[in-house]
C-alpha cells in the first residue's frame, strides 16, 4: 500500500470537492439566494468522507448505484446542517457530487499502487483545478455582463447580488435596456456604422494587400528585402505615437468625424499584417501553376485574379476576419476623431453613454453586450480561420 | 529570364505595391516624422484649425416694397487668435436682380457680386448689408436668394508650417519631477504585465494540450477575452470592481471576508504589514496589470500550444519508460522546447503592453497612480490640449522602442527566423 499517493488522493480530492461547491453557492448568491457563510471548512470534511468511503467501497457495489447512493448522502448531510435553501440548490449540489464521485472510480486500490504514480495525482488534479479556474476567470465577466444587462436600475439598488432574470415578466420588460439602446441612444445607427466601417476596412485592405503581398512573394524588384523587413517594422509602431499628427492633419483635411477618414487610418494599420501573412501563403503555392498561367497569355493581373486569388481562399478569409475583428473591436482612432454621435462607432457610443455618470449600468452593459455578442459569434463559427489569422498578427495587440 | 522580361517584372512590381507603400507612407510614417516636427512647436489643440472667413447670410423683407429685399451678411473671422489676410468674398444672385446700395468695396457684373474686404484681424466681426432690387419690379422670391451660398476666401498662416521652433516641450517633459514615476509606473505595468501573460499562458497551453473531455471548448472559451471588444471588457470589469455595488465586492462584503468594500481602481496605495513589516502595494496599478494579464493571456496561450503541438512525441515516450512524472516532463522536456518561443514572446509582448493605452484609459483613465507614457501622450495632447507637449511624449515613447527593437534583433532576431 502506497500512503503517499493515498493521502494526495485524499487531499486533492476532498479540496476540489469543496472548492467547486464554493463556488457553486456564490453562483447561488448571484441568483438572490442570501448565504453569509461560505462553510468551506465543513464541505471539505464532508467531501473527505465522500472519498475515503468511496475507496473503500472500491469495486465492491454497482458503479452506478454506489455514486447514487454516495451523492445523494452527502446532498442530505450537506443540506440538513448548512443553511435553509431552496431544492434547485441541493439538486447542484447533487450533481456536483455525482460528477466527483465518478471520477473518483479510477482511484482505486490498485490504480494508487503503481509505481511513480503521486506526482501523476498530483497533475491530474491541479489539471482538474485548472479547468475550473479558467473557466471562471473567464467566463464570470461574461456573464455578469449578460445577466445585468437584464435587470432595472432599483432591483439593482435593492440588491446587487441578485442578478437572477424574472421571466414572469413580460417579454418587453425583461428586454427593456435594448428597447431603450436602440430607441433612446441610436444604437441601430451605431451598429449599421460599425458594419460599415469594418467590411470596408476588410474590402479596401484586400484589394490593396493582395497586389502588394504577391509582389512580394512572387516577383523580383530592387529592394524586396528591405521593403518586407521594413513593413513589419512599421507594424511595430503604436497607434498612440500617430495619433497627434493624424489628428492634426485630419482636423486640417474635414477628415475627422468622417466614415472616410476612419477607413483610411484603419486600412493602413491593418496593411502590413495583412501583406505578410498573404505574402507567406502565396509562396506556399506552386509556381509552376502561374508558369503554366504565363504560357497561356495571362498577364500578371490575370494570374493574380484568375489563378492566385482561388487557391488562396483560406489565407484570405483569415485575413479578413483578423481585419474584421481589429477594425470592429477598435477603440483609440473612433476616440480621437469622431466626436459628432452621427458618426460613432459601436465602441465610441458604449463610450459616450459612460460620460453621463447618470446612465444607468444596465444600460451600458446592454450596449456592451451589442457589440461583444457579433464578434464571439463570429469567433466561434469561423474559429478555424480566426485562430490562424490571431497566431500570425498576435504580434500586435 | 531575358533582360526585356525581368524589367516588365520589375515595373509590374512596382505598380503593385505602389497604392500599398504609399498608404503605409502617409498614415504610418509620415506621422512618426510629424512628431519630431509638432514637438518643438507651441502649439495647442485650438491653434491647429485653420482660421477661415465665414458668411452667414440672411435674407430680410422690407416693407411696403415687395420687391426690395435686404440680406445681411454676418462676416466674421472664425478664429480668435490669428489674423486672416486679403478676404475675397463673392455671391451669385438669380436672374434679373441688383444690388442698389453697393459697397465701393464690391462691384457688380453678370448676376456676380465680388467684394475685397482686405485683412480681418483675430475675433473681426461685421455685419454687410445689401439692399436688392427686383428690375422688372417683380416680387422676389427670398427663397431663392437664400439658397445661394456665398464663397469666401483668405490668407493665413498654418501655425504648423511656421519655422519657430522651442525646446520647451521637451524641457517640461524631462525636467517634471513626476516623470522617473511615470517611466516606474510604465516599466511596472509592462514588465509584471507580461511576465502574468506569459505563465497564465504557459498554464493554459500545458492544459489544453492534454486530453479531456470539453477540451475543443476549452480552447475556444479561452481566447474570448483577446476576441472581445476592449471597450465591453473594460466596463464590466470596472463594473465587478465598483466598490459602491460592484459584484465583487459585495460577495466579498456579504461572505464577511472583508468589512469594507475595496476600491481596487480608485486607491493607489494598499498599506498592510507582514511579519512587522510595513508595505504598499501600488493598488489600483496592481488591478490594471491583472486585467491586462488576462486580456493578453490568450495570444500566449495561442503560441506556445502551437509550439507545444509541435515537440515530437517520441520524447515523451522516452520520458514514459524511463518512469518521469508530468513535472519531471515540463521541466526536463517541454521547458527547453519552448523557451526560444518565450524569449521571443516576451519581447513582442513588452513592445505592446509598453504602448498599450486602451485597457487603461478606459479602466482609471490615468487615475491613482496608473499613468504611463501612453496615457500621457493623450493626457497632454488633449486634456491639456497642448498638442506639442504631446508629441514631446510621444517621441519619447517612439525613442524607447527604438531601443528595445535594436535589443530584440540584436539578442533573439536570428533565433526568431528558425522558429
Amino acid at each position: 500500500m502506497k500512503y503517499k499517493s493515498l493521502i494526495i488522493t485524499l487531499f486533492g480530492s476532498s479540496i476540489f470537492l469543496a472548492t467547486i461547491i464554493c463556488i457553486w453557492k456564490i453562483m447561488a448568491t448571484l441568483q438572490g439566494l442570501s448565504f453569509t457563510d461560505l462553510n468551506f471548512n465543513f464541505s471539505l470534511l464532508l467531501s473527505l468522507g465522500l472519498t475515503i468511503i468511496s475507496i473503500l467501497i472500491g469495486n465492491k457495489l454497482n458503479h452506478l448505484l454506489k455514486i447514487f447512493i454516495l451523492s445523494l448522502l452527502f446532498t442530505i448531510l450537506y443540506t440538513f446542517i448548512s443553511e435553509s435553501s431552496p431544492l434547485w440548490f441541493s439538486v447542484g449540489i447533487f450533481l456536483l457530487a455525482l460528477f466527483f464521485t465518478d471520477r473518483l472510480k479510477k482511484y482505486d486500490f490498485k490504480y494508487l499502487n503503481q509505481d511513480f504514480i503521486s506526482e501523476k495525482i498530483v497533475f491530474e488534479f491541479l489539471s482538474l483545478f485548472a479547468i475550473v479556474f479558467f473557466a471562471l476567470v473567464i467566463l464570470f465577466p461574461f456573464y455578469i455582463m449578460f445577466v445585468t444587462s437584464f435587470k432595472t436600475q432599483t432591483a439593482l439598488l435593492i440588491n446587487p447580488l441578485d442578478l437572477s432574470i424574472d421571466f414572469s415578466k413580460d417579454i418587453f420588460e425583461i428586454f427593456k435596456s435594448y428597447f431603450v439602446i436602440f430607441k433612446t441612444y441610436d444604437f441601430g445607427r451605431y451598429i449599421l456604422t460599425s458594419s460599415y466601417v469594418s467590411i470596408g476596412t476588410v474590402l479596401i485592405t484586400l484589394f490593396f494587400a493582395i497586389p502588394a503581398a504577391y509582389a512580394v512573394a512572387r516577383l523580383n524588384f530592387f529592394g524586396k528585402t528591405f521593403l518586407s523587413t521594413s513593413i513589419l517594422i512599421i507594424y511595430m509602431f503604436p497607434a498612440i505615437v500617430l495619433v497627434i499628427p493624424l489628428y492634426t492633419v485630419f482636423s486640417q483635411l474635414g477628415l475627422r468625424n468622417s466614415i472616410e477618414g476612419l477607413l483610411i487610418v484603419y486600412t493602413a494599420t491593418t496593411l502590413p499584417v495583412a501583406i505578410y501573412m498573404l505574402q507567406g501563403y502565396f509562396r506556399s503555392i506552386p509556381k509552376e501553376i502561374e508558369e503554366a498561367g504565363l504560357i497561356d497569355g495571362q498577364n500578371w493581373f490575370g494570374i493574380i485574379i484568375k489563378i492566385i486569388i482561388p487557391l488562396s481562399l483560406p489565407a484570405i478569409a483569415s485575413v479578413s476576419l483578423y481585419v474584421f475583428m481589429i477594425a470592429w473591436n477598435e477603440f483609440l482612432f473612433s476616440l480621437m476623431f469622431l466626436d459628432n454621435p452621427k458618426t460613432f462607432t459601436l465602441s465610441r457610443a458604449i463610450n459616450h453613454l459612460t460620460g453621463d455618470a447618470e446612465t444607468p449600468r444596465q444600460y451600458l452593459m446592454a450596449g456592451s453586450v451589442i457589440v461583444t455578442l457579433p464578434i464571439l459569434l463570429i469567433f466561434v463559427y469561423f474559429e478555424k480561420y480566426l485562430v490562424s489569422g490571431l497566431t500570425a498578427g498576435s504580434v500586435k495587440g | 529570364m531575358s533582360s526585356t522580361l525581368s524589367k516588365i517584372e520589375k515595373r509590374t512590381a512596382y505598380t503593385l505595391l505602389l497604392p500599398a507603400i504609399c498608404l503605409i507612407f502617409a498614415i504610418i510614417l509620415f506621422p512618426i516624422f510629424a512628431n519630431i516636427w509638432i514637438s518643438f512647436k507651441e502649439v495647442g489643440l485650438k491653434d491647429i484649425r485653420i482660421p477661415e472667413p465665414r458668411a452667414k447670410k440672411i435674407v430680410r423683407n422690407i416693407q411696403d416694397k415687395n420687391s426690395e429685399l435686404k440680406i445681411i451678411y454676418k462676416l466674421r473671422n472664425s478664429s480668435l487668435i490669428q489674423d486672416i489676410r486679403e478676404v475675397r468674398f463673392s455671391d451669385k444672385y438669380p436672374k434679373n436682380i441688383k444690388p442698389i446700395n453697393l459697397d465701393n468695396r464690391c462691384e457688380f457684373k453678370s448676376k456676380k457680386i465680388k467684394c475685397f474686404f482686405g485683412d480681418w484681424e483675430a475675433g473681426y466681426r461685421e455685419n454687410f448689408e445689401i439692399i436688392v432690387k427686383d428690375t422688372s419690379n417683380n416680387a422676389i422670391n427670398s427663397q431663392n436668394i437664400k439658397s445661394i451660398k456665398p464663397n469666401l476666401y483668405g490668407k493665413s498662416d498654418n501655425i504648423l508650417l511656421t519655422t519657430d521652433f522651442t525646446l520647451q516641450n521637451f524641457k517640461n517633459v524631462f525636467l517634471n519631477n513626476n516623470f522617473f514615476e511615470l517611466l516606474m509606473t510604465t516599466f511596472y505595468f509592462t514588465f509584471f504585465g507580461t511576465l502574468g501573460a506569459i505563465l497564465l499562458g504557459i498554464f493554459a497551453a500545458q492544459l489544453v494540450n492534454q486530453k479531456f473531455y470539453g477540451r475543443s471548448f476549452m480552447r475556444s472559451i479561452l481566447l474570448f477575452p483577446y476576441v472581445g471588444p476592449v471597450v465591453a471588457l473594460a466596463y464590466t470589469w470596472t463594473l465587478l470592481l465598483d466598490p459602491n455595488s460592484g459584484t465583487i465586492n459585495s460577495l466579498l462584503v456579504s461572505y464577511g471576508i472583508i468589512e469594507k468594500p475595496i476600491n481596487l481602481l480608485g486607491q493607489k496605495y494598499l498599506i498592510f504589514s507582514i511579519l512587522g513589516f510595513e508595505l504598499k502595494l501600488r493598488l489600483a496599478l496592481t488591478t490594471v496589470i491583472f486585467f491586462e494579464i488576462w486580456r493578453y493571456f490568450p495570444l500566449a496561450f495561442l503560441f506556445i500550444l502551437a509550439r507545444l503541438q509541435a515537440i515530437p512525441k517520441d520524447l515523451y515516450e522516452a520520458a514514459d519508460v524511463d518512469g518521469a512524472g508530468p513535472f519531471r516532463k515540463f521541466f526536463y522536456i517541454t521547458l527547453p522546447q519552448i523557451t526560444a518561443i518565450l524569449s521571443i514572446l516576451f519581447m513582442i509582448r513588452f513592445i505592446w503592453n509598453f504602448n498599450k493605452f486602451e485597457d487603461i484609459f478606459l479602466l482609471t483613465g490615468g487615475a491613482s497612480g496608473t499613468l504611463t507614457l501612453p496615457i500621457s501622450v493623450y493626457q497632454q495632447g488633449f486634456a491639456v490640449s497642448n498638442i506639442g507637449m504631446g508629441s514631446a511624449v510621444s517621441i519619447v515613447i517612439v525613442l524607447l522602442l527604438i531601443t528595445f527593437m535594436i535589443i530584440y534583433f540584436k539578442l533573439i532576431g536570428k533565433k526568431a527566423n528558425e522558429v
